[in-house]
């Protein structure tokens, strides 16, 4: 109860929405209230993953969009910034033109785009996604599956 | 100040067929056998990056658009060209080559790039995961569906 007070309170900022799913994941959807959080740039510095989809973390709208929900669901990222761009269509256009990225979903580690669906894939079949999130400070749930088989 | 108007009272058709080889893509009822999307992405990455090995595939039978459409691909594309480049430089590429493409027509992108040597070791295409429904009645799809129709 405790963990998720907390999360509430981490998530209560000023335009957000906050949208706390009923399973254990607590990643956050956040909304680009009207006129607020317009900068992208903002945006994807709150917090160290970030992620722009079409969407829910509990109902993607999109194959790609929820291949990216599953990846970090994988590893244990449980607590991430997730923004619906169906929501709003100037956040949809202005994630494209920050990035200079033509498609969603987005994924961006500590401010920095690290890139869409493919991407992330690929990095989570090559080990390297393990060693990003580490470099978050983010422990992968996959360390330790990997421990436990050795 | 005649060439302005010569410009301004060209007829809007005329215009898109001088900027755009899509123009002549017939209505989406009727699925054009020639596939000019298809052909243009082949034709401009084999330009761009010239692979040893490309395959385009139009996965928007997958998708909520409707049949005909050219709206979502998956590309594998192995060249040299990728070599020493991150997964994002070489997606990078590929955008940069479908730039007219991804701004008008074509929603989603699926992008495998390889070098051939990666292509030697692991000679296989990713598949895409199951459509969730999310072009349906998205705004956005739909203009990009009227693009590639016009």
């Amino acid at each position: 109860m405790n963990k998720l007070l907390r999360s509430s309170a981490k998530c209560l900022r000023v335009g957000a929405a906050v949208y706390l799913p009923g399973s254990s994941a607590c990643a956050r959807l956040l909304s680009a209230a009207a006129g607020e959080q317009k900068d992208v740039g903002d945006m994807v510095k709150k917090d160290k993953v970030v992620v722009f989809i079409k969407g829910t973390p509990a109902q993607p709208m999109c194959g790609f969009s929820n291949a990216v929900v599953q990846i970090l669901r994988m590893h244990g990222v449980d607590d991430y910034a997730a923004y619906n761009v169906l929501d709003d269509q100037d956040l949809r256009q202005g994630v494209k033109d920050f990035s200079n990225w033509p498609t969603i979903p987005q994924v961006y580690f500590n401010g920095e785009f690290v890139g869409g669906c493919d991407i992330l894939l690929q990095m989570h079949q090559n080990g390297d996604l393990v060693e990003e999130l580490k470099k978050l400070g983010v422990h992968s749930n996959l360390l330790d599956a990997e421990k436990e088989s050795k | 100040m005649l060439p302005t108007v010569l410009h301004c009272v060209r007829p809007v058709s005329t215009a898109l067929s001088f900027s755009r080889p899509l123009a002549h893509f017939r209505p989406h009822m009727d699925p054009d056998p020639s596939r000019p999307v298809e052909r243009a992405i082949t034709t401009k990455l084999t330009n761009a990056l010239t692979p040893e090995h490309l395959e385009v595939h139009n996965e928007s039978h997958m998708h909520a658009v409707p049949p005909g459409s050219e709206s979502h691909f998956r590309v594998l594309v192995v060249s040299p060209q990728f070599g020493g480049l991150s997964l994002i430089q070489r997606h990078r590429l590929v955008n940069e080559a479908l730039r007219e493409e991804l701004s008008t027509c074509v929603h989603a992108l699926a992008i495998q790039a390889k070098t051939p040597e990666q292509w030697g070791s692991n000679p296989s295409l990713a598949k895409s995961p199951p459509c969730m429904g999310g072009s349906r009645g998205d705004h956005t799809v739909e203009e990009k569906l009227k693009a590639g129709r016009e």
